[in-house]
């Protein structure tokens, strides 16, 4: 196909994503068609994803609590106050931001790492993806059992193993104190997820152009140069796609420290609070109350971080 | 289109699943089936189920989670969602107040209650007794000893036939210590964040003399009497084992499986020979350790010499010249409330807690029975010293079962806030503790 017919069929082409209405009365009909044929799908799912959230807006006006039901009362929006009140639920806050920013951080830096080393291997590359793959298609409560057991003063490995390094030593309680708990619980999450960062990045790797980088190449840009203006800049959106699933991601941490720690030493998060509230003391005013301010505070964190990368999310699926 | 493929298949589908549901709750030779759930064990309760089935009765056992507080969870969200599925429980006592306040089980015959009364230790009736009724069957219960090498013991020159109290021991484990410029022996207890953690509090100031509430029938305004002397003798026990070198290294994540290998603790390096352990746990470390005799030392196996090694005391005083109050545990059967046959769950709930059977259980598991007449079952016997038998049922009058009220999990999951790590606990915790389950209950504070 020559240049100019290229062009000639980019013209009459309908653009992807752009609305306009119905060009005839057999689209119009073919859109109420379709319109009524989804229609049950948008009910199960308003079912399925409103109606529970609307439930626990409703419920988290009240002190209910599952086994004394005859004490039911309505609070209005004491539960929040109480929450928000709480330096419980601060601490706990502030624990799940530390888990997500130093989680992420690291595995934005290692997981690119990895994906450059599965984009560039030519030798046995299949089975390097494999390895690097694997603790992704581990189940998060297993690994977090295994590092368990790996961290555990009574049988686990890493004071052995490591005690050649100064803070390291033999009588380590992993499980003892605030800061070792959450560094074990941060080095499983971090090993468990890591290759799904490097997964995303591996394919906002392969988009970038290689005309792009033979030609900083040819003008002398070292690797570092080609790195910091060309592969970075033209990954951008990739970038962004894999920090935004991985924060929060890692904001929902529950299982590891469920399995690790059951939140002693000060390891609780969020969403291990409002598992307490709604679970284990069945307080379902106030864990609706928290899972509400959970809800809430992902979206804020969504917002944020699209914000911040600056990425125009209808540019980046190529509607415009 | 009668007849089709599709519309076949969607009939006799049909047809199985109404027929799977009518007879779910008959077995397959037609008896009522009556399903138990109940705590995992060595196959001690599902002895008893089979030995309670009759000709009309299957009883069946379901397996709940190993930890307590997932138990309480399990059966409590069912059971406030009246699922019919559940007829019997085995229930921790300290739930039992929180299940009957919620109206989830049916009320025992007053002749049988009568009967279980009579039968029972008094700290099992106790425990099983809200609003001065007795709302659950108690089944097993256990409490506490000091287990220790006789060898360490006499190396302290501890006098092990006389009472005993907590700072005596842990001198004499530091002693052997500083003697041995090691750190092995050991004092093991229970100090993870767990409800365990509680059992050992909660004994330590009855010990003392003192209880954690009072009033426990006003609910959330029940007396909080932690912040007092008997809560502040309880913390000194805390915070001079956690401060000295008989804690063990796994203090604040330990429990009563974590504990044992201290006792003899072969494979550590550092060890060195006549020194080993004390430790506070349940009735079970004597069949648990017999069951190790003769197995290899790197699985955990120890020697005759080494069983014959240990030896048993009543539960160490508080404060010096005061008896002791060892803790109560155990295992009561419930009936519930929304049971698709009451009647005979009730008559199957009866049969599971008569003596006889709760010393089939109590020889298959070592969770020895409610009764004094449980004792008397022949194997027991066998399979026991006599002295140590005696020292546990005295051991099941002298304990203090932690109070019942229906708000028990947020006193404890309070307690363990403010009383967690170890290492943490100072004269100040008590007050603080005190402060906290208040606004705890009030609903101030999140926990």
């Amino acid at each position: 196909m020559s240049a100019t017919a290229r062009e000639e069929v980019r013209k009459t082409a309908p653009k992807t994503g752009q609305r306009s209405g119905p060009a005839t009365e057999r689209g119009a009909a073919e859109e109420r068609l379709g319109r009524r044929l989804v229609l049950p799908a948008v009910a199960i799912m308003l079912l399925v994803t409103a109606w529970p959230m609307l439930r626990a807006l409703y419920l988290s006006l009240f002190r209910y609590r599952l086994t004394t039901p005859d004490d039911r009362s309505f609070v209005f929006l004491g539960n929040y106050g109480t929450i928000l009140s709480d330096p419980l639920f601060w601490r706990d806050t502030w624990n799940t931001v530390l888990i997500m920013v130093v989680t992420v951080g690291v595995e934005l830096v290692v997981g690119f790492a990895f994906a450059m080393v599965m984009h560039r291997i030519i030798f046995a590359r299949g089975l390097m993806r494999t390895s690097i793959l694997i603790p992704y298609g581990i189940i998060t409560v297993v690994s977090a059992f295994a590092w368990q057991f790996t961290f555990s003063i009574n049988n686990g490995y890493i004071n052995s193993w490591f005690d050649w390094l100064p803070f390291i030593d033999p009588d380590t309680n992993w499980f003892g104190d605030h800061w070792h708990a959450m560094t074990a619980i941060m080095v499983s999450e971090i090993w468990k997820t890591t290759p799904f960062m490097s997964l995303l990045l591996l394919a906002g790797l392969s988009q970038v152009s290689e005309d792009m980088l033979e030609a900083a190449k040819v003008d002398g840009a070292t690797w570092w140069q080609r790195l910091w203006k060309v592969i970075l800049p033209n990954m951008r959106a990739a970038i962004m796609v894999a920090v935004l699933f991985r924060a929060l991601d890692a904001f929902r941490i529950f299982d590891n420290i469920f399995v690790m720690t059951r939140g002693a030493q000060n390891t609780e998060s969020s969403s291990f609070l409002t598992y307490r509230q709604v679970i284990e003391q069945m307080q379902l005013g106030m864990g609706s109350a928290l899972s509400v301010l959970l809800f809430l505070t992902v979206l804020l964190l969504a917002y944020l971080i699209v914000k911040a990368f600056k990425v125009d999310l209808a540019q980046a699926r190529g509607e415009v | 289109m009668p007849g089709s493929p599709p519309r076949t298949a969607a009939v006799l589908l049909a047809l199985g699943l109404t027929t799977g549901l009518l007879t779910s709750c008959g077995s397959d030779d037609g008896r009522v089936r009556i399903t138990w759930y109940a705590n995992p064990d060595q196959g001690g309760q599902a002895a008893v189920a089979k030995k309670c089935s009759t000709d009309k009765v299957e009883v069946e056992i379901q397996v709940l989670p190993q930890d307590a507080g997932q138990q309480r969870i399990q059966l409590a969200r069912r059971l406030a969602a009246k699922d019919p599925g559940i007829d019997l429980m085995s229930l921790d006592p300290v739930f039992n107040a929180e299940f009957a306040n919620a109206g989830f089980l049916a009320k025992i015959p007053d002749a049988l209650q009568q009967q279980l009364e009579k039968q029972s230790f008094t700290g099992a009736v106790d425990a099983a007794t809200w609003d001065d009724e007795l709302v659950a069957l108690p089944f097993w219960s256990n409490t506490q000893l000091l287990w220790y090498r006789k060898d360490a013991a006499k190396a302290a020159g501890l006098d092990m036939t006389r009472p005993v109290t907590w700072e005596q021991v842990i001198d004499a484990a530091t002693r052997l210590n500083s003697e041995n410029r090691a750190r092995t022996t050991h004092v093991g207890v229970q100090a993870n964040k767990y409800e365990g953690y509680v059992v050992w509090i909660n004994a330590l100031i009855a010990g003392a003399g003192g209880s954690i509430l009072r009033n426990a029938e006003k609910g959330t305004d029940a007396t909080i009497d932690i912040d007092s002397d008997p809560g502040r003798a309880a913390a000194k026990v805390v915070e001079q084992l956690a401060g000295s070198t008989a804690a063990e290294p796994d203090l604040s994540v330990s429990n009563e499986g974590t504990v044992l290998p201290f006792l003899y603790p072969h494979d550590r390096k550092a060890v060195l020979p006549d020194v080993g352990g004390f430790l506070v746990d349940w009735t079970f470390v004597y069949s648990n350790f017999k069951g190790l005799v003769g197995k290899s030392v790197s699985s955990g196996g120890i020697s005759k010499q080494d069983f014959a090694n240990l030896g048993w005391a009543p539960y160490p005083q508080t404060v010096a010249g005061k008896d002791a109050a060892p803790p109560y545990g155990g295992i009561n059967i419930g009936v519930s409330q929304y049971s698709a046959h009451p009647d005979e769950a009730m008559e199957a709930a009866a049969c599971i807690v008569e003596p006889d059977n709760q010393g089939v259980n109590a020889d298959l598991t070592g969770n020895m029975p409610a009764s004094a007449a449980g004792y008397d079952y022949p194997a027991l016997r066998k399979t026991y010293p006599a002295d140590l038998l005696e020292m546990l049922q005295a051991g099941l009058e002298a304990a203090s079962p932690r109070p019942a009220s229906p708000y028990w999990s947020d006193i404890s999951g309070a307690i363990q806030a403010v009383w967690h790590s170890p290492r943490a606990v100072d004269q100040d915790t008590p007050a603080e503790s005190g402060r906290f389950i208040v606004d705890v209950l009030k609903g101030r504070r999140l926990l």
